[in-house]
C-alpha cells in the first residue's frame, strides 16, 4: 500500500469532500451543462467550491474532472479538451487546498456500456490512461476512480489509474436489485472489493447509490471481500420534491450521526456525494472533534 | 412446436441471431405471427422480468434479451400490420431537456418495444417543444420521460405543462422515470405513471392504458 494511504488510515477516519455538481450550480452552472467545462470557462467558481470544502474542514478534496474523459466529452464537443481540463482541475483543487487538504483526483466512468458493444475494452483503456496521465502530470496526491457499475470498466479505470504510480481509491454505486446492495450491473460488494484490489486499488468504497440506511451493510461486505482501507460517500438521503424541485432533507448533523456510525462499521474515509455540501463536511468534523478553528 | 421453444429460451438467453433465425424459419414454415408473439415472445419478456425481479437478471441481461426479441419482432412487424395487428400503443420517449444520460432510456425504450409497443426515440436532452411537436406528428398516447439528474428533473414538470398548453395533454399518458424520480414526484407533476425500473415499465404503461 502507498505510503500516504497508510500515513492516512493511521489517523482515521479520514473526511473527505462533499457534493460539487450543486455547488457549481450555485456559482453558475447551467442545467444540462457539463461541469467539467467550468475548469476553464470559470475557474473561479471551481475553486471556490474547492475552498468551501477546505473551510469546511476536509483533509482530502476531489477535483473537478469527473467526466474529463474522451469519450465523455465528446458529447460536449470538448474531446480535445481532455489534458487542458484535467491539469486545470488538478491545479485549482490544489490552490484552493494550499497544503491544508491532499487533492486526490476524480475519474469517472465513460457513460459507454461494454456489453452493447458500443465501446470496446481498447477504447476505454485508452480514454481512461489518457485521462490518469493528465491528471498525473498535474501532480494530485492520488486518484479516484468513482461512480462505477461495470466491473469492467472499473478495473480498467483503476488499471489506467495504477499506472501513473499514484495511489489509487476505487469505489461503486450500489443501487440495484430488490435490496439495493447491487450495481445497476448486478455487481455485489464482495466481488467490487475482490475484483478492485485485484486490479490494483489501494483504497475500495461506495459513492452515491439509494441513501444512507444501506452504507454500514456495504461496508461490512465490502471488508469481507477486501482487507484494504474502507473509502464511503453516500447521498444524503433520498430527494424529496419541495416547491416542485428535489431536496435532500437529511440535515447535516443527521448526515454526521450517520457517518459516525459508517466509522464504526470500519470506514477509513468518509465524506457525501449528492444533497451535501460543506455544511455537512463541517457537521462531521464536529461530530468526530475535528474542529479546526 | 419443439423448435419454438428455441424463440423463447434465446429471448431469454439474449441471443438475438437466434431469436431472429427462429422466427424467420417459423414465417416460412406457416406458423401465425400472432401464435409467435403471444405464445413465446412475450412469456419469455414475462420470465425475463421475473428474473430481474427476484436478481438473477440485471441490466445487462435485461437489455440483450429486449434486443433478442426485438430482433425476432423485426421480420413478424409488416406481416403483423398486413394482418391488422395493432401496437399496444404508441410511445413517445426521451431524456428531458438538459439530461444526456440515455442508458435508463434507452432500457426502457427496448423493453417496450419488447412489449409490444411502437416506440420513437426522441434521443437525450428533448426539449417540451420537440415532446409536444413529436406527439401531434404521430398521435402517440404515451409520453415517457428520464431524467438522471435532480437539476434536471423539474424539466418533466414543463414538458407537462408544454403538452396541456398544446391542448395534449388529455390524448397523452405520460411515464416518468429515472434514478432521482419516485412515484410521488409524479403524482405531484400530475405524471400518469412511474415505475422504478425499466422491466416495470410495461405493466405500467398497459395499465396507463388501461390495456390489463
Amino acid at each position: 500500500m502507498h505510503q500516504l494511504i497508510k500515513q492516512l488510515v493511521a489517523q482515521r477516519p479520514v473526511i473527505t469532500d462533499g457534493a460539487w455538481g450543486t455547488q457549481l450550480h450555485a456559482r453558475g452552472l447551467g442545467i444540462g451543462e457539463l461541469p467539467d467545462a467550468m475548469n476553464l470557462s470559470q475557474p473561479e467558481a471551481v475553486a471556490a467550491v474547492a475552498g468551501a470544502y477546505v473551510e469546511a474542514g476536509s483533509q482530502i478534496i476531489l477535483t473537478n474532472t469527473f467526466g474529463s474523459n474522451r469519450l465523455r466529452l465528446a458529447d460536449y464537443s470538448l474531446a480535445d479538451k481532455v489534458v487542458e481540463l484535467n491539469h486545470k482541475g488538478v491545479e485549482l483543487s490544489r490552490r484552493a487546498a494550499a497544503g491544508r487538504a491532499f487533492v486526490f483526483a476524480s475519474i469517472g466512468p465513460t457513460g459507454k456500456m461494454l456489453f452493447t458493444g458500443e465501446v470496446t475494452e481498447s477504447e476505454l483503456r485508452a480514454a481512461f490512461e489518457e485521462q490518469a496521465a493528465a491528471i498525473a502530470e498535474a501532480k494530485p496526491d492520488a486518484i479516484v476512480v468513482e461512480t462505477m457499475s461495470d466491473l469492467r470498466e472499473a478495473k480498467i479505470a483503476v488499471e489506467a489509474a495504477r499506472a501513473t504510480g499514484l495511489p489509487v481509491v476505487a469505489c461503486m454505486v450500489f443501487d440495484s436489485g430488490k435490496d439495493k446492495d447491487r450495481t445497476i450491473m448486478g455487481v455485489t460488494p464482495e466481488q467490487a472489493a475482490a475484483a478492485l484490489e485485484a486490479a490494483g486499488a489501494d483504497v475500495i468504497g461506495a459513492n452515491c447509490g439509494r441513501g444512507l440506511d444501506g452504507f454500514a451493510m456495504i461496508c461490512t461486505r465490502l471488508r469481507a471481500g477486501t482487507d484494504r482501507p474502507i473509502w464511503l460517500k453516500p447521498n444524503a438521503g433520498l430527494p424529496e420534491i419541495v416547491d416542485g424541485r428535489p431536496h435532500y432533507k437529511t440535515t447535516p448533523d443527521e448526515f454526521a450521526q450517520a457517518m459516525l456510525e459508517l466509522v464504526d462499521a470500519g470506514a477509513s474515509f468518509v465524506g457525501g456525494c449528492c444533497g451535501t455540501n460543506p455544511e455537512f463536511i463541517s457537521a462531521i468534523c464536529r461530530v468526530l472533534g475535528r474542529d479546526r478553528r | 412446436m419443439e423448435e419454438l421453444k428455441a424463440l423463447y429460451d434465446a429471448i431469454i438467453a439474449g441471443d438475438a441471431k437466434t431469436s431472429k433465425a427462429v422466427t424467420e424459419h417459423a414465417i416460412a414454415a406457416g406458423v401465425a405471427p400472432l401464435t409467435l408473439v403471444t405464445e413465446y415472445m412475450i412469456p419469455a419478456m414475462n420470465e425475463v422480468g421475473r428474473r430481474f425481479e427476484c436478481n438473477e437478471y440485471f441490466v445487462p441481461e435485461l437489455l440483450l434479451a429486449a434486443r433478442a426479441m426485438k430482433a425476432a419482432l423485426e421480420p413478424l412487424r409488416p406481416l403483423l400490420v398486413a394482418s391488422g395487428v395493432q401496437p399496444v400503443g404508441r410511445v413517445v420517449i426521451g431524456t428531458v431537456k438538459g439530461d444526456l444520460h440515455d442508458i435508463g432510456k434507452n432500457l426502457v425504450a427496448s423493453m417496450l418495444e419488447g412489449g409490444g409497443f411502437e416506440v420513437i426515440d426522441l434521443g437525450v436532452n428533448v426539449s417540451p417543444e420537440q415532446f409536444v411537436a413529436k406527439v401531434k406528428e404521430t398521435n402517440a398516447n404515451i409520453v415517457a420521460m428520464s431524467a438522471l439528474l435532480t437539476t434536471t428533473m423539474p424539466a418533466m414538470k414543463t414538458t407537462i405543462e408544454a403538452l396541456k398548453q398544446a391542448g395534449l395533454r388529455d390524448r397523452v399518458k405520460i411515464l416518468v422515470g429515472g434514478a432521482p424520480v419516485t412515484q410521488r414526484y409524479a403524482d405531484e407533476i400530475g405524471a400518469d405513471g412511474y415505475s422504478e425500473t425499466a422491466a416495470g415499465a410495461v405493466p405500467v404503461a398497459k395499465r396507463v392504458l388501461a390495456l390489463n
